[in-house]
């Protein structure tokens, strides 16, 4: 084994820890405010509104612009590429107006799923052609984090190992591309909870596609400290006929996390995938109330858990907005009710879990 | 992904965790006593003694005889197998002596290093064939737990991508093995101290080696709840001129397992490797004391360092014996306030308590 030649030195580590630890400060979590211009298109018509640039920068500027409560719970929003250069009706770019709240600002630089030839419909994630000079850029423009989503799925036979490998890998490589430039990649590894499996099952694959994330992470020398995570919640499938309480389903998530998920990494901002709004808050809860050691913040980045009953109050109208923004308002502070202070904060000094923040070695 | 077939019910689950968390109960570490008959050769010359059976059977007796002030800061005993066998004078066997005080019967079940061809000097371990059913007559024999030791080092091309691979997967083997017959798994990747290197180099191959382990425990199905983990510290190389101290020493050590052994493994039983008695008691203070989250027990599973005294005070000698079992007891019990990050250091680097156990290139 060579000698390791550094990748980062200790004040871009110290950068890279400090950012993300602001993100998920205790009590906050992060607004996924991402669509691409083609998913924003189904959520806008999906409440009769036309899908202009005009409608996207109004809808982003309600939620950007709502009042200070947010402020506690939000600790970062993650933007689309048109969205980091649009402006408020004040003329102030969205970003300044995002830290003006005290959240910081991040950027989804991943270009799309494409095809895995060989597999049933697996996918990879591409995106990595020239994305050290596209983050070189943004963080000029504003951005301290970013976010990349890959795509795997349960059936019989998926995901296979080419799938686990591939997605695990592309993850590492724009994890160590992202900390060169000063950004905190979070990293998305999201099981669909499309099928008919069982909870159980869901978390066997859960296990086994972190572990391997993980292993790519080190394999790339990527500083956990500097990193998030955005994984699914282990959930029965959309089709499983049993139903399972918050509780399991916080046990199951819980559980294996900590099977896999180092304590080196600051914190675990769940996708909210199908879940209602509803249900993704409820079940954030039950997972901070989940007796097990917990050493990581676990908290939120929801898109559609946060966003879906402001979008329904706006349907288009500028008329709405406030009432929109209240929608949203509401939403971010049920987020966390209980805070997501580490668990092992209860064991005290000197005992299991106690402790404070990392090092940067 | 094929659907899971699982590899453990239940209980057998259950079993194997309560086991896990009996040895590392909090103020708890383990004695490893098993050092095998050629091991126990040097030991014995080194205080003039000779290797005989019933030598080895005198000098285990020394330690298991310790009275009941070694319940609260010994979880488990290591024994190799010729000792689980052997009897006190009065006919108790071992094991019994071992179950009574309420400590958990351990067993070194690998069969040691072999060499790597077409690596400078690299290892695996053997041991794996007809493990499983050698772990299930251990169970019926008292064992609850196990031990395997793996070894790399550091030079300029080691550990090569070959050992850490191949010693990762043995030591997977091994464990998957163990938890189908009741017996939880201690995984030993020991990274010896030879060599010149700094405190950095040192962290950074135990970073890239724990890894592997965890990947390769995790492809074989592993239930980590119910392993325990055998690490070297992380300490700069025994020829590295700079000196680093305690809490250097504890900040790269917990540094490297929180970035690499998943909260869900119950405990880290460190190896003293070379360290002095001392050396190791305090350095595990120090451990116990850094600020960063630790989600795992952090104790030691000591040899050297909890037996070098009484050794040294038993010569060989009937007469000695209770001195010597009391200089066991002693280090036993400093040990078990490190654990618990309540050991304020003897002031004392003299005598055998000081002394560097350091052996160069220490295989069994």
């Amino acid at each position: 084994m060579s000698p390791p030649v550094a990748a980062l030195t200790p004040e871009q580590k110290q950068e890279l820890a400090a950012i993300a630890q602001r993100i998920v400060a205790p009590g906050k979590g992060i607004l996924a405010a991402d669509e691409s211009t083609g998913s924003i298109a189904k959520r806008l018509s999906s409440v009769g509104a036309e899908n202009t640039e005009e409608n996207r920068r109004w809808y982003r500027q309600l939620l950007f612009t709502a009042d200070s409560r947010v402020d506690a719970c939000i600790g970062g929003v993650i933007l689309f590429h048109e969205t980091l250069y649009q402006k408020a009706d004040d003329g102030r770019p969205f970003p300044q107006v995002i830290r003006a709240k005290g959240a910081l600002v991040g950027i989804k630089v991943d270009k799309g799923v494409v095809p895995l030839a060989g597999t049933n419909g697996e996918t990879t994630t591409q995106g990595l052609d020239g994305l050290m000079e596209r983050c070189a850029q943004y963080k000029k423009d504003g951005a301290d984090f970013a976010k990349w989503r890959c795509v795997l799925k349960i059936s019989e036979h998926t995901p296979t190992r080419l799938a686990v490998m591939e997605n695990a890998n592309v993850l590492a490589r724009y994890a160590s591309i992202c900390q060169q430039n000063g950004i905190v990649p979070i990293v998305e590894p999201e099981i669909l909870p499309d099928g008919d499996h069982d909870l159980k099952h869901c978390q066997y694959v859960t296990e086994k596609v972190l572990a391997a994330v993980y292993k790519a992470l080190s394999d790339h020398h990527v500083y956990l400290e500097g990193t998030l995570l955005k994984p699914n919640m282990v959930t029965p499938g959309h089709a499983c006929t049993k139903k399972y309480s918050p509780e399991e389903i916080a046990m199951a998530t819980v559980t294996a996390l900590r099977r896999t998920v180092p304590p080196a990494v600051p914190g675990i901002t769940f996708l909210s995938g199908g879940q209602s709004e509803e249900e993704a808050s409820v079940n954030l809860n039950a997972i901070n109330r989940c007796p097990l050691p917990r050493p990581w913040a676990l908290t939120f980045s929801y898109g559609r858990a946060l966003q879906a009953s402001a979008l329904r109050a706006w349907a288009g109208k500028k008329d709405n907005t406030k009432a929109a923004q209240e929608e949203y308002v509401k939403r971010a502070l049920v987020g966390l009710p209980w805070g997501h202070q580490r668990h092992g904060d209860i064991w005290g000094a000197g005992g299991r879990g106690h402790g404070v923040r990392d090092n940067t070695k | 992904m094929t659907h899971q077939y699982p590899a453990l019910t239940a209980e057998q689950k259950k079993e194997l965790s309560d086991i896990a968390l009996r040895i590392v109960a909090p103020g708890k570490g383990i004695l490893a006593a098993d050092e095998s008959v050629g091991h126990m050769a040097k030991r014995l010359n080194q205080i003039g003694v000779e290797n005989t059976e019933e030598n080895r059977r005198l000098y285990r007796q020394i330690l298991f005889s310790a009275d009941s002030r070694v319940k609260k800061c010994i979880g488990g005993v290591i024994f190799f197998h010729e000792t689980m066998y052997q009897k006190a004078d009065d006919g108790t066997p071992f094991v019994q002596m071992i179950k009574d005080k309420g400590i958990v019967v351990g067993i070194k079940v690998d069969k040691g290093v072999v060499p790597l061809a077409g690596t400078d000097g690299e290892t695996t371990t053997q041991g794996l064939d007809g493990l499983s059913e050698r772990c299930a007559q251990y169970k019926k024999d008292g064992a609850d737990f196990a031990k395997w030791r793996c070894v790399l080092k550091i030079s300029d091309n080691t550990p090569s991508a070959l050992a850490i691979m191949e010693n990762a997967n043995v030591l997977a083997r091994y464990a998957s093995i163990c938890q189908q017959n009741g017996i939880v798994p201690i995984v030993e990747p020991e990274i010896l101290p030879d060599g010149d290197h700094d405190l950095k180099r040192c962290q950074y191959v135990t970073e890239k080696v724990l890894a592997a382990v965890y990947k390769a425990l995790s492809d074989h199905h592993v239930y980590l709840e119910g392993t325990l983990l055998k690490p070297n510290m992380v300490t700069p190389g025994h020829s590295c001129p700079t000196k680093y101290s305690p809490e250097e020493i504890a900040m790269a050590t917990v540094t490297a397992l929180r970035r690499t052994v998943p909260p869900a493994v119950p405990g880290v039983t460190f190896l003293s490797g070379g360290q002095s008695e001392e050396e190791a008691s305090i350095n595990l203070n120090a451990i116990n004391t850094c600020p960063l989250v630790r989600p795992w027990a952090l104790t030691f599973s000591y040899g050297r360092a909890l037996q070098a005294s009484a050794l040294s005070a038993w010569r060989g000698q009937r007469d000695n014996a209770t001195a010597a079992t009391e200089e066991f007891v002693k280090r036993a019990e400093v040990n078990g306030l490190a654990a618990l990050g309540k050991y304020e250091g003897s002031g004392d680097d003299s005598g055998a308590a000081g002394q560097s156990l350091y052996v160069a290139n220490h295989a069994y």
